[in-house]
């Protein structure tokens, strides 16, 4: 199981960060040619990160390109470069529809096959940035195989919602969360929580962090790459969980080698969930 | 590609560079480097630009870098930007820019 | 009628010769006028203090740095010099730093034609690497330049010592007053071997002067001087750890080698280096030393903010301080009975009859580049000109039990790891990890280290990888490109000549 805790953003038009951002081990690293570059630059950044994505640094780490919504000048070009640049995944920033996701998929087939990758090779993360994202998430979850993760984008969604952010426990932003992350169980992918921008804020990042991890996510999004590690432990599971995961995942293991269909541990028996969970506990193991 | 006016891509910033292009009136190639590094990169500089406009079949103009440490896949994209945004080009041809 | 003299060498031819009592101040003249015997060290201006100390031409002169990028000492010496004719003088500071560049003018007119430093930086770095001396530099390191002075290379004829306060005797600290500098770790040595000692003060004091760093029986002059150097610019408070993540990266990763070294337990001692991944490698083994309930026995520097901080903690028994990085760590000084002042001889002299270095557990260490022997460069940058300082690198590391080198992988375009440095100032022997943010190099000579940093899961690679994945990023660079000229003969500790540094070529 891949853990996919943190998701650090890294502006596309910045080449110091570009050259320097896998140093952090994320899981994933988001190349950004929509919010972080300004509209004078997406050419140029579209080029940087073009060419970012065949860096050997990267190699492996899980390449993430924000493309601009497609209805915007810059989308279709975008997706060409995160295609033809094999991004593991492409990021389309304020889903509303299961729609946006099926015109989507439609053009990176599309490309897929001009650029000779793998039919369905490229994964989709939507973002929800409105409450028609939030009411429509389930379906935007399910409308396609390629879907891997949904996150839940802060600031534009409370903007939608006429409110914004408190410190604390935040009920302005109870409601995404919970609907966001139902959908992403129900459709078995992924949930992202919001970013937290305040990158002098440790204990506030942390006391979020908590949160989400309480709730069920299963990462976040970053925009500082000092929050990676601050995840990363937050996320880690302590020395008797890691031990107990290994033992079941050693047991499932014994079981499927010996041709048994049914796993058992110290007498007793292990449903799938728990191996499941197993795997999850494992793969947030690895911290730095 | 035909350079048909001036244009600039990248920034002064620490590991990133600004290319300025220009129409050539003497239909030459004209392209001077300035680098914070050139004593140990200049060679490797000039021949990651010279092999970028020459994929992108750029015969003419001239061509003025000044790197402040960029990688070569910066120094790449920064002069290929420079040289679509000076053709007035928004073409993503693949084999001019792979 | 026989004299006393007469009648002992008849007596004892064996007697050595004697001199006859000539009257209780006969041999200290200066007693017999109450002017003289109270106030006999004052000059009236810097100039007088420079005439009665009786320098000549070709002469050699000395200053320490305590006041690092704030001295102006220095500058305001020479400048004197320079104003009152002298030539050929050999500068002897323990370190010079980019305040200092107005010495390019004075050695140009020849007032200064020799150097012994343990740094040199800025302008006059660059035109010292350009040819500027016709005599190449001599760069040694804290602990080697006491060396030199006992040896008798390097002879001080007048040492200028700035310091915050003194009475009218000499007897001098640097930690209090206004115009604080911390330690005199280095002063106290050219306080002690210098022919003529003169002190620079804003503030004369009540005799006794306590504490009195530098005691008045070294002392012969002493100058009111009204800005001796400037504290905020001697280095950045406690308070201000780097926010920037490669920084506190390279530094957890560090603490996280101390943690797991086999070296982290009770009472164990340490130092920290003057650069930033430094100073915040201390916040995080703090952290660390916290959680396990461990104190440490002392710290050695160099001292920041950050350590006296944890100092104030509890978490570490004893400071040793041979020079104060910043105001924090110079009112610990003044403040704390458990923080304290020693010489540079007592520091790292490899021919002091015992060093604090040699009893220090782990070290971290900055560099301009290491090699794939571990060797370390921290004099000359990326392009061969002299940027840096040997300071207490080499002598700490020969003596710690484990010498841990900080760096990021790639600084801009230029990988720290090279196939060969361009200067070698600690060598590779002394060295034994390498912390970069791209992963954790083990000195071959170390297997057992290396085994507990793997264990612990800590990524660790070869040096040969580390390079790789440099030049992977960047580029081969291409070599750089020197004249035959030595322009610079870098000393290592124990005096002996390791490597050189030849003039750039343009």
């Amino acid at each position: 199981m891949k853990a996919r805790r943190s998701m650090l953003f890294v502006p596309g038009d910045n080449p110091a960060m570009l050259s320097t951002a896998f140093v952090y081990k994320p899981d994933s690293v988001m190349f950004d040619l929509e919010d972080a570059v300004s509209p004078r630059e997406k050419d140029s950044a579209r080029l940087l990160v073009f060419h970012a994505l065949s860096l050997a640094a990267y190699k492996d780490i899980e390449r993430v390109v924000r493309i601009n919504r497609l209805d915007s000048e810059y989308g279709l070009k975008d997706l060409a470069v995160a295609v033809k640049g094999r991004a593991h995944v492409v990021r389309l920033p304020k889903t509303d529809s299961a729609e946006d996701i099926r015109e989507l998929e439609a053009h990176i087939t599309r490309l897929e096959k001009e650029y000779g990758r793998p039919t369905g090779e490229t994964k989709l993360i939507a973002a929800i940035e409105s409450a028609s994202g939030v009411v429509n998430a389930l379906t935007i979850a399910t409308a396609s195989p390629r879907m891997i993760a949904i996150a839940l984008a802060g600031f534009d969604y409370l903007v939608d919602m006429q409110t914004r952010r408190s410190s604390g426990s935040e009920p302005e932003l109870f409601y995404a969360r919970a609907a966001v992350l139902h959908s992403a169980r129900a459709a078995r992918i992924d949930a992202f929580d919001v970013a937290y921008g305040d990158v002098n804020d440790d204990e506030g990042f942390l006391r979020e962090v908590q949160i989400a991890k309480q709730l069920g996510f299963n990462g976040k999004s970053l925009v500082h790459p000092r929050q990676v590690e601050l995840l990363h432990r937050a996320y880690a599971p302590t020395q008797t969980e890691l031990e107990r995961a290994k033992r079941v995942i050693a047991a499932a293991e014994a079981a499927h080698r010996n041709g048994l269909g049914v796993v058992s541990l110290d007498g007793k028996m292990i449903d799938p969930p728990v191996i499941h969970e197993a795997e999850l506990v494992l793969s947030r193991g690895q911290v730095a | 590609m035909k350079i048909v006016k001036e244009a600039i891509a990248g920034t002064l910033e620490s590991s990133d560079l600004l290319v300025k292009v220009a129409p050539s009136s003497a239909r030459t190639l004209d392209v001077t480097i300035r680098s914070e590094v050139i004593k140990q990169f200049g060679k490797q500089i000039r021949r990651v630009v010279t092999e970028t406009l020459n994929k992108l079949e750029v015969s003419e103009g001239t061509v003025v870098i000044e790197d402040k440490g960029a990688l070569d896949y910066a120094v790449q994209a920064r002069v290929q930007a420079a040289v679509l945004r000076g053709a007035n080009s928004e073409e993503l041809n693949w084999e001019q820019l792979s | 009628m026989n004299t006393l003299l007469e009648e002992l060498s008849k007596q004892n031819s064996q007697i050595s010769r004697l001199e006859e009592f000539a009257g209780a101040n006969a041999n200290a003249p200066y007693l017999a006028d109450p002017n003289t015997k109270l106030h006999r060290k004052m000059c009236g201006s810097l100039e007088e203090a420079i005439k009665r100390s009786g320098l000549k031409n070709g002469m050699t002169i000395s200053f320490h740095h305590g006041f690092r990028e704030g001295d102006k000492v220095i500058n305001k010496v020479v400048d004197a010099l320079a104003r009152m004719g002298f030539k050929d003088l050999t500068l002897a500071s323990s370190s010079l730093l980019n305040c200092h560049d107005p010495l390019i003018e004075h050695i140009k007119n020849g007032v200064i034609t020799r150097i012994y430093t343990s740094g040199l930086r800025g302008k006059l770095g660059a035109a010292v690497s350009n040819g500027l001396l016709s005599v190449p530099v001599q760069i040694h390191s804290h602990g080697g330049r006491v060396h030199l002075i006992q040896s008798g290379e390097l002879q001080i004829d007048v040492a200028f010592l700035g310091v915050s306060c003194c009475d009218e005797f000499g007897n001098a600290n640097g930690s209090h007053g206004k115009l604080s500098c911390g330690s005199l770790g280095y002063a106290k040595v050219d306080a002690q071997y210098a022919r003529n000692v003169v002190l620079l003060t804003p503030e004369i004091v009540a005799f006794p002067n306590y504490p009195a760093s530098i005691s008045q029986d070294r002392v012969d002059l002493i100058v009111q001087m009204e800005d001796i150097g400037d504290p905020s610019l001697i280095g950045v408070g406690a308070a201000r750890v780097t926010k920037n993540p490669r920084e506190l990266l390279i530094a957890r990763r560090a603490a996280d080698v101390i943690e797991h070294s086999g070296y982290f337990k009770e009472g164990f001692s340490m130092q920290t280096g003057s650069g930033a991944a430094s100073t915040a490698a201390t916040r995080f083994l703090e952290e660390r030393m916290s959680a396990k309930g461990i104190t440490a026995g002392f710290a050695l520097g160099g001292i920041t903010g950050a350590i006296a901080d944890v100092h104030k903690k509890g978490l570490i028994k004893t400071v040793v301080d041979v020079q104060s990085f910043d105001r924090d760590a110079a009112e610990s000084l003044a403040a704390s009975p458990a923080h304290l002042e020693i010489s540079a001889n007592e520091y790292a002299n490899p021919t002091s009859k015992a060093t604090y270095v040699d009893r220090v557990d782990v070290v971290i260490l900055s560099a301009l580049e290491v090699d794939l022997g571990f060797n370390v460069n921290v004099i000359t940058g990326s392009d061969g000109v002299i940027r840096g300082a040997s300071g207490g690198h080499c002598d700490v590391a020969a003596a710690a039990n484990l010498t841990i080198v900080v760096a990021p992988l790639v600084r801009g375009r230029i990988p720290t790891v090279a196939r060969r440095v361009a200067t070698v100032v600690t060598p590779g022997e002394s060295v034994d990890v390498l912390v970069t943010d791209h992963g954790i190099a083990v000195n071959p000579k170390r297997p057992e280290v290396e085994q507990r940093l793997r264990d612990a899961h800590l990524p660790v690679m070869t040096i040969e990888e580390l390079h790789e994945r440099a030049v992977a990023l960047t580029g081969e660079p291409e070599p750089l490109e020197f004249t035959e000229r030595i322009v610079g003969i870098v000393r290592y500790r124990d005096g002996s000549v390791i490597d050189v540094v030849r003039q750039v070529k343009n």
